[in-house]
């Protein structure tokens, strides 16, 4: 018995079967790469060499190469770093929380948005690395290992290493729960494939065959790392927030950090996931799987934490008025009306006013118009990151040492570097392993199809 | 006869049809040797009378390993063996243990239960299943019959079974 929802918008159109979805899906891994792959990827690594000259640079020379001063100590390394790990915060989400609520529109995003969470976390983690100075020592001060100094161990009660612990569990176990995704999917090329691919892609998928009794442990395995990676994934923000909250800077010593972040975290991964996912099912003709529904649900969320992060801004300046701080008061007008203004209306027109115009069912199914607000949402959360820690330490406790940040050709340089190696792993991804999880879409083709294959 | 050496296939294309299958098969007493499907199929392991998986209980254990091995770490050197002031607290500053500590709990709560479960379904990359139909990755579910378990059946009365409880083809297996 068939029953379809007539309430509910189907979530695979164009009348697939199972042979559908195995053949789109595995059509782009098998064929030949296109033009334009080609040529994406040419760029992604043309990006990539030019900003590792940057990279080489800084290493080489030490971080002097890079626009900081004495006053403004933390600038476009961190603000790039909690950029990126914010964008790394969609992937997770996706797959883990939507899948606790069982929220089956993820299944067809969920493979490209957890791959776009593991890149972006390597762009991140580039970063604080970089800014060791010397990298090849940083496993002592980052990790708890016997050294010399008697062993002097690092210091657990601050921040930067709850980070350190928070970034590396949460790579890994995003990496996890992406792989064994991916294997009854590698098996599906394996068994469709001859040769040497018949071979690597075996490899990859270690053996899978499909058993009964193999799912259900895939399933109970896929549930309970759904279950640990929620409160990771909103534990990975507040411990970046706690490297601004526990400090005593005005305009960064606040408790609603937490919060904020994770919100602004959720709310610019989207935006990320919309900018790829937009080019990718045009580019790979998946536009019966990433439907216009899909695109609309996605703009929700965006409008959702846009809110909630236009009212933790609102919040944090009501907050400084209010507590009576001298201090925290001036580094909020500061940031509004001082030298870094045009830093802080454009966060506040990409972050709090842009998203707005997505209540308008128009705009949030119209493709061009997410596109583009999607870019805007990103550069937003950029300044976002650039006002709270550039504005908040550019004007410190003496006049005397006020400082304006300018960056260097290095701190560019190091920022094209992520973006080379973020779209280098991109296109690789999207060329040689299947972007959608078949086995996952198969499950819900007869009950979610808006014509039921029989 | 050899046990597990040669099969009979009943290959089902819809999965609604493979779970009554399942119960009809096993209700004319034939013994099933395992059901190979494209995707999760939900309600299968209670229709194959396959208990729960245990898995989340090796997450729990293993996640409590990690909650005692990072307490144990971080006491022992911020307290016993190189105690220190940092902030005016108490060397053993127990509030600030906890955001490791619930690391290090996901962290070996994951990659356990993920290795025990490649241990347990026997996955490895030099692993070499047995592919019962290049269709079970694609399209197609397959329930494999050991004709050696069910040697009082016969060929014929397994193959009749298939076809009857909705098959759509039934076809014969042997591995060396």
């Amino acid at each position: 018995m068939q029953v379809t929802s007539s309430v509910r918008e189907p979530l695979i159109t164009g009348g697939k079967t199972l042979k559908d979805v195995t053949h789109d899906v595995s059509r782009q891994v098998e064929g030949k790469p296109t033009l334009g792959w080609i040529l994406g990827l040419l760029v992604a690594v043309g990006a990539l060499l030019l900003g590792s000259l940057a990279l080489v640079a800084t290493l080489w020379e030490g971080i002097g190469m890079w626009g900081l001063n004495k006053t403004i100590g933390w600038a476009w390394d961190i603000t790039n770093f909690v950029w990126w790990v914010g964008i790394g915060h969609a992937g997770t989400l996706i797959s883990a929380v939507l899948l606790l609520f069982r929220q089956k529109w993820r299944m067809a995003i969920n493979r490209a948005a957890e791959a776009m969470t593991i890149f972006a976390v390597i762009c991140a983690a580039m970063f604080p690395i970089i800014h060791m100075g010397r990298p090849w020592l940083g496993a002592y001060w980052a990790l708890p290992l016997p050294n010399t100094f008697g062993s002097l161990w690092v210091n657990f009660n601050s921040p930067l290493l709850w980070d350190v612990f928070a970034i590396s569990t949460y790579f890994s176990v995003s990496l996890v729960f992406w792989y064994i995704g991916l294997i009854p999917d590698f098996a599906t090329i394996r068994d469709r494939a001859t040769g040497l691919r018949k071979t690597i892609y075996g490899a990859l998928s270690f053996g899978w065959d499909g058993a009964a009794k193999t799912w259900s442990r895939y399933e109970s395995v896929a549930l309970i790392l759904a279950g640990l990676a929620t409160p990771l994934v909103l534990s990975v923000h507040t411990i970046v927030s706690f490297d601004f909250a526990t400090s005593v800077i005005p305009g960064w010593h606040t408790t609603i950090f937490p919060p904020y972040f994770v919100a602004g975290a959720i709310f610019s991964g989207f935006a990320m996931v919309l900018t790829l996912m937009i080019i990718t099912r045009k580019v790979f003709k998946l536009e019966d799987y990433i439907t216009i529904g899909h695109i609309e649900l996605m703009n929700i969320v965006i409008i959702i934490t846009g809110s909630i992060v236009g009212i933790a801004y609102i919040t944090e300046f009501f907050i400084a008025w209010y507590s009576g701080v001298a201090a925290e008061q001036y580094a909020f007008i500061n940031r509004a009306f001082g030298p870094y203004w045009w830093a802080y209306w454009s966060m506040m027109t990409c972050n709090v006013i842009s998203p707005q115009l997505f209540w308008f069912k128009k705009i949030r199914t119209s493709i061009v118009a997410t596109f583009i607000l999607s870019l805007v949402v990103n550069i937003g959360m950029w300044f976002e990151r650039f006002v709270i820690i550039v504005t908040s330490l550019h004007r410190d406790f003496l006049p005397s040492s006020w400082a304006m940040f300018y960056p260097t050709l290095s701190d560019i340089g190091v920022y094209l570097f992520t973006f080379g190696l973020f779209f280098t792993l991109f296109l690789l991804f999207a060329k040689f392993f299947p972007v959608i999880n078949m086995a996952e879409v198969k499950s819900i083709v007869k009950s979610s199809s808006e014509k039921v294959n029989k | 006869m050899e046990r597990d050496k040669n099969f009979v296939l009943g290959v089902f294309d819809d999965e609604d049809v493979l779970l009554d299958a399942v119960s009809k098969v096993r209700g004319s007493g034939v013994k099933i040797h395992e059901v190979y499907s494209p995707f999760p199929v939900h309600g299968i392991d209670d229709v194959l009378g396959y208990k729960r998986s245990r898995l989340p209980i090796a997450a729990f254990l293993f996640g409590i390993l990690g909650t005692t091995l990072a307490l144990v770490m971080q006491f022992y050197m911020m307290k016993i063996d190189w105690p220190m002031i940092i902030g005016g607290k108490d060397h053993a500053a127990f509030p600030d243990f906890i955001p490791v500590t619930f690391e290090l709990t996901v962290l070996l709560a994951a990659f356990g239960m993920v290795g025990v479960f490649m241990v347990s379904s026997n996955l490895k990359p030099w692993a070499q299943p047995r592919i019962f139909d290049l269709r079970i990755t694609d399209d197609k579910h397959v329930m494999a019959i050991d004709l050696a378990t069910n040697a009082s059946l016969g060929e014929e009365k397994i193959g009749d079974i298939l076809k009857s409880s909705g098959a759509t083809e039934v076809n014969k297996k042997s591995f060396e």
